[in-house]
């Protein structure tokens, strides 16, 4: 057991860490082994708790692609990305009404979709743009904290203007009708829309991973991440890199509001806030920085959040479980961070 | 320079820090010695009993407004429910204006926001004791503010009659506080009825709740899982909560559904509420599951915010069948006028009505005019308040109990068919 392996003198310090590592793995254990001999759940149960947290972890993934490429880029946080990902969700929600009202989407449903789809990415891409070129950009030799702070005005900033524009209530998004029912594929039975999200989410990662590794645009990417300098003294026009990171992040993001709104059909002025931060902290868990890690991190928090609060949880007889999958969400994201602090995935930092 | 530059910092913090500790009190400085006398207006001079009270007297010169404070929730996804009770509230207050306004003053308004929640009641109750010369608070909206607001205002004094807070704490005999009462129904009235409801006409044996950890929400479940239980031996299968601002549910509908129970009781606010609708819907285990919400979602915007999984979905509410001409023909006029509304959009505006003509009621009563300045003893208009008794109102006659309870409870459950609230028992 590597991990458990003591070092050549016993401080007190790892003699902490041990203890914490072995009360986490009991509880971990023991509850799960109790939920399971307990029968609370059946099969189709834990399957759906399952594929809705990767319906979920598809999104958060997502938005954390545009946390972790800015981050490798510029070294810094984009708190706002949260509002980039609303501010897709509400074009979205914008478009389909203003569609609803003119019957296109009776008439066509799956060009009103793609018409949806174009729109929000593109407004997303916008948002992300503005923001690099209006918040971020002035203060690009700065030190560290000061573009986090203006990347926290800029969000508030916007949250507002989203709330000016379309009032502080929540809005309903209009159903398509193409994505109900559910599949059944072998002993899985999936609700459509959730497959959809999934699958396009999957489809959106794959073409990411290809871009940044095959293409030339990619590759200056990977340059810039790597040393900036180096980069720009090699002929790569390193804003034009920056601003095509951003665009790419905000057309993740508004993909991303769109797979939202198949699943909660609401939109609200707020709604950016908790999956940003989930999605940071997915992107923290996979190693900030990291492509591959954020996807994998997001995916791991989305299917810790829904299968996390039932099998630990309820096994232990806590009531209302799932007031607390935020808290296991967190915890978990504690518990990597002290004993792997860069991330699943993460690369060393020169900090 | 550096030097100069520290000290006008330590300044400076000194200087906020001093104006931080303010003392928000009432008018004028509280007196020592006895208790407010509460009698009305006549015994004694102005400044004798302005004295003996304990908070002493709000001053109000010719010419000068009376002024309410309000507390309501008129931001986020809840305001329909706040911006509702304010139009009440005002409806009342332009009606009097029309009439010469109370002992020839006009009623004015300082709106503030409670953002249902604690820290939105305690931000607004705070705004509004540092004004000296608001009389009385109408709020909060929610029980969640109502809790530290109510607070704040018996402590300086500070009368509050609420026409939404509906949780059974607030008024109970050993948390009540001395300056507040509400003409809202009690919960524990709204819990019944939904057992009973679920009892004799849907006859149902189990039931499971969900709630928000908000105190409205968690008392108003266990009010109803009590009665259920005791009234038709029923069973609840498991009482759940969420948080505010949660948007994903499956897993806990999932985890409900694996008992099946006959109703789903879940009395939260707008937003979580529309989408437990709409993910129950998609809930394999619920589908013969009776769904069932109650008056923190009985607004048109739940209804929309949720799409068409709100068929068919029961919610309990305060009975809107106001009888009498002066609803139809004089209060909805105002209201659309005030408002720019067709309809009204929540359930809790002629509550506030008539929180505010038993407000208006007991300045008149206690106000002693004198000099030409207006003198209103805030104890003694608390007392006044508290003491209403027989009042005819919209909803009903209201006669207020020692711990605040004004309400003459009615409550009624609706259905949503075609989108539409419709009344279908009692």
């Amino acid at each position: 057991m590597r991990f458990l392996r003591p070092p050549e003198r016993i401080t007190g310090g790892w003699v902490v860490m041990t203890l914490l590592k072995i009360v986490v793995a009991l509880f971990v254990l023991v509850g799960s082994w109790l939920t399971i001999s307990n029968g609370y759940y059946s099969y189709s149960n834990w399957q759906a708790f399952f594929v809705n947290g990767l319906a979920l972890g598809a999104v958060y993934a997502l938005i954390a692609l545009g946390y972790t490429l800015v981050y490798g880029i510029l070294f810094m946080i984009n708190f706002a990305h949260g509002e980039v990902f609303m501010s897709g969700a509400f074009t979205a929600f914008f478009t389909a009404t203003w569609m609803a009202d003119l019957g296109m989407i009776e008439a066509n449903p799956w060009l009103a979709l793609f018409i949806t789809l174009l729109t929000a990415m593109l407004t997303s891409m916008s948002v992300a743009i503005i923001l690099e070129r209006v918040a971020y950009r002035p203060l690009r030799g700065a030190p560290r904290l000061v573009p986090l702070i203006t990347a926290i005005g800029a969000s508030l900033f916007l949250q507002y203007t989203f709330r000016g524009l379309y009032g502080a209530g929540v809005r309903a998004y209009p159903n398509f009708g193409l994505f109900e029912g559910s599949i059944t594929l072998g002993f899985f039975t999936i609700p459509t829309n959730r497959a959809v999200v999934i699958v396009a989410a999957l489809f959106l990662m794959l073409a990411l991973y290809v871009f940044v590794e095959k293409t030339r645009t990619g590759r200056s990417m990977r340059a810039v991440s790597e040393d900036k300098d180096v980069a720009a003294m090699m002929g790569i026009n390193v804003d034009r890199v920056i601003v095509t990171t951003f665009a790419i992040g905000g057309l993740l993001a508004g993909a991303a509001g769109i797979l939202y709104v198949q699943i909660f059909n609401q939109v609200h002025y707020f709604m950016g806030f908790l999956p940003g931060i989930k999605a940071f902290t997915s992107a923290v868990l996979g190693g900030i920085g990291n492509i591959v890690g954020a996807m994998l991190g997001g995916f791991s928090l989305g299917i810790l959040e829904s299968v996390g609060p039932q099998l630990l949880l309820r096994g232990f007889e806590i009531p209302s479980p799932n007031q607390l999958k935020d808290v296991i969400a967190f915890t978990v994201l504690v518990l990597v961070l002290i004993f792997r602090p860069t991330g699943f995935l993460g690369r060393k930092e020169n900090v | 320079m550096q030097k100069y530059m520290r000290w006008s910092a330590i300044l400076a913090v000194l200087v906020l820090v001093l104006a931080a500790c303010q003392n928000g009190g009432g008018g004028t400085d509280p007196s020592p010695g006895d208790n407010g006398n509460g009698n009305g207006n006549g015994d004694g001079g102005a400044a004798e009993q302005c004295d003996a009270d304990e908070f002493g007297c709000v001053e109000v010169a010719e010419g000068e407004p009376i002024i309410l404070g309000t507390a309501l929730v008129i931001s986020g996804p809840n305001s329909t429910l706040g911006l509702d009770t304010q139009y009440g509230a005002q409806v009342a207050a332009e009606l009097r204006n029309e009439e010469g306004g109370v002992l020839g003053r006009q009623i004015e308004f300082d709106f503030q926001d409670d953002g249902c929640s604690a820290e939105g009641g305690t931000a607004a109750a705070r705004a509004l004791v540092s004004n000296p010369q608001v009389v009385a608070v109408i709020g909060t909206s929610c029980s969640s503010a109502g809790v530290p607001a109510a607070e704040i205002t018996s402590e300086a004094g500070y009368t509050m009659v609420s026409p939404s807070n509906t949780a059974p704490s607030l008024t109970a005999e050993d948390t009540h506080q001395p300056f507040y009462a509400r003409t809202a129904h009690n919960d524990s009235v709204q819990g019944a009825a939904m057992a009973e409801y679920a009892c004799t006409e849907l006859g149902a044996e189990s039931a499971a709740t969900i709630h928000d950890g908000s105190p409205y929400a968690e008392q108003l479940q266990q009010v109803f899982a009590d009665e259920f239980q005791e009234q038709c031996g029923g069973t609840i299968t498991v009482q759940e909560a969420i948080t505010v601002g949660q948007t994903d549910f499956s897993a806990l509908l999932e985890s409900i559904g694996a008992d099946a129970p006959d109703l789903l009781y879940y009395p939260i606010f707008v937003a979580e509420a529309a989408l437990v609708t709409q993910q129950a819907a998609q809930t394999p285990g619920l589908e013969n599951t009776q769904l069932a919400g109650a008056d923190a979602a009985f607004t048109q915007d739940f209804v929309d915010a949720a799409g068409g999984t709100a068929e068919g979905m029961i919610m309990s509410g305060p009975d809107l069948e106001f009888a009498g001409s002066f609803y139809e023909e004089t209060f909805k006029p105002k209201y659309t006028e005030i408002s720019g509304e067709a309809q009204p959009i929540q359930v809790f505006h002629a509550h506030a009505f008539d929180a505010v003509n038993i407000v208006l009621a007991a300045i008149e009563e206690v106000g002693i005019e004198e000099g030409g300045t207006l003198y209103i003893p805030r104890t003694a208009l608390r007392d006044a308040v508290l003491g209403t008794s027989g009042h005819e109102g919209i909803t009903g006659t209201l006669t207020c109990t020692e711990t605040g309870d004004c309400a003459d409870p009615a409550i009624s459950v609706s259905e949503v068919q075609d989108g539409e609230f419709v009344r279908i028992w009692p």
